[in-house]
């Protein structure tokens, strides 16, 4: 089970090594475009549903363009859904004002609001995680780098990326190690859990130091440095500005709403 | 020819919690000298190694690497010449790419974009590993990232190289590989290793270290085959030593 989930931390790094029409748009674009995106689904009121449903457009664009599996991005949103799912999930009892009519049935606010809840979530997940598949975590630090983002933090973000791997090693081999001798249930309870995650945390502390070290054997200063030169081509302001035009478009017209009163007078 | 020595002088350290681990080592090492450190565990090895680029600067005693007395005003200077290998390279390749990673030394120092380019190339291709440029250091093998890690410090182009068990977690070919390498750098050497038989192959002086003092320290087919000296420090003669016939 952990080791699974081991080698499935591997694979959104892969998927960003592609070269497609997506990954090739400089970083700093996808990010910016990804952000204004993100704000703009944030922004609409509470009981909006309809007015989000266009908003999939860009998902989509990224998963074919990009060439990334529906089904991966698909199954990395449902992981992470309950936290929305508890967000919203008490809205249609608290608010039964009814709403509409459908189907002889009434839809109260509340399931408005829920649904509204959710689908805010799908797109803003859904999107950060194309984000980082099909520009790579790097690639985004070092666009943070360039549009100003003070240098520790990208500094932590980069760490953070790397170590990552490192340190599922190394619960990954904690983990087999009390397998390996627990037999079954025993020892598999919260009580020998907790030391568990201080041997973690202990050697996690270990590393850091050497990893420290390692930097200032190598002259560290407190920068990074980054000798990659990205430059925009008019690809990348064709994109963003056909982002940005839709964007707002979706926002500001209910496109779905439109489309219904053409289609039924 | 001395300005890449490296001298200890009567060195004595002791750690926060009261543990003393060197106590008076002195030795001399001149410009282009190989020297094998080898030495129980925690007879002091890594705590000298941590000396020589100015981690840990000495309790008492006084330690010269090329014209620089180390303290804490030369330490960044003396970092400049001393080019230290971490035992284990997880810790030494922290950035997301193995280009970025070389990089790293030769950008802090301040040198032209184009410049540090063809400075990580040629480290790079010294150690065979150019083709792995791009990629991000976990998906690298263990051998991989050694021989990596030793190209992010050449990039840097020390004067001294100092090396930690250079050869843990390498399957033979791989050190042996490593050992040819070695073998080809002028450097002035500085390798700890209980791999005693890589010591005998790369490096002509040894020295013993016990409890933070020098044992002994000479030619190293002379230490290496002198078998009441290595067991008193837990160790034993050479694999390959042990095939000839106990003199």
């Amino acid at each position: 089970m952990f080791d699974t989930e081991f080698f499935n931390l591997g694979y959104l790094d892969r998927l960003s090594y592609q070269d497609t029409f997506i990954h090739r748009i400089d970083p700093r674009i996808k990010l910016l475009s990804s952000l204004i995106f993100i704000a703009a689904v944030v922004s609409f009121p509470k009981y909006e549903v309809t007015g989000l449903l266009p908003f999939f457009l860009f998902p989509v664009i990224f998963l074919t363009l990009g060439d990334i599996p529906l089904m991966f991005i698909l199954k990395k949103v449902l992981i992470v859904s309950p936290f929305a799912l508890f967000i919203g999930i008490f809205n249609p009892l608290l608010d039964n004002r009814p709403a509409h009519d459908l189907l002889g049935f009434t839809v109260s606010l509340g399931w408005l609001s829920f649904a509204s809840i959710m689908l805010k979530f799908a797109l803003t997940i859904s999107t950060a995680l194309l984000l980082i598949a099909t520009t790579s975590f790097p690639g985004i630090c070092f666009a943070m780098q360039k549009l100003r983002i003070p240098k520790a933090f990208v500094g932590q973000l980069l760490f953070l990326y790397r170590y990552i791997f490192v340190l599922a090693e190394e619960a990954m081999k904690i983990v087999r190690a009390r397998d390996m001798r627990s037999f079954g249930r025993r020892g598999k309870g919260i009580k020998h859990f907790v030391p568990l995650i201080g041997v973690l945390f202990m050697r996690t502390v270990d590393r850091a130091e050497r990893v420290y070290h390692a930097m200032l054997a190598r002259s560290f200063r407190g920068k990074l440095y980054s000798t990659k030169a990205y430059a925009l081509t008019m690809a990348d302001m064709l994109f963003i500005f056909v982002s940005i035009c839709l964007i707002l478009l979706f926002r500001v017209i209910n496109l779905t709403a439109l489309i219904g009163s053409w289609t039924t007078g | 020819m001395s300005h890449h020595l490296v001298e200890f002088k009567d060195v004595h350290f002791c750690y926060p919690d009261g543990t003393s681990a060197l106590n008076g080592l002195s030795f001399r090492i001149l410009h282009g000298e190989a020297v094998g450190i080898v030495g129980a565990n925690g007879a002091g090895k890594s705590t000298l190694l941590m000396h020589i680029n100015g981690y840990l600067l000495p309790t008492s005693g006084s330690i010269v690497v090329g014209d620089l007395h180390l303290d804490k005003r030369t330490r960044q200077d003396v970092r400049k010449k001393v080019g230290l290998v971490f035992q284990n390279p997880d810790d030494q390749l922290f950035m997301p790419t193995v280009f970025d990673d070389v990089a790293f030394g030769p950008l802090n120092l301040g040198i032209s974009a184009d410049r540090v380019t063809e400075q990580v190339i040629e480290a790079l291709g010294t150690v065979g590993c150019l083709k792995l440029k791009d990629k991000p250091p976990h998906h690298l093998s263990s051998g991989q990232k050694s021989a990596v890690a030793i190209a992010t410090v050449l990039a840097m182009h020390p004067d001294i190289l100092v090396m930690d068990e250079p050869a843990a977690n390498l399957d033979p070919k791989s050190r042996r590989q490593l050992i040819n390498l070695l073998k080809g750098f002028e450097h002035t050497k500085i390798v700890a290793s209980h791999d005693l038989d890589l010591i005998l192959d790369v490096c002509k002086r040894c020295i013993v270290i016990k409890e933070g003092q020098v044992a002994a320290d000479g030619l190293t087919e002379i230490i290496l085959s002198d078998r009441d000296l290595l067991e008193e420090n837990n160790l034993e003669l050479p694999l390959s030593l042990q095939r000839l016939p106990s003199k």
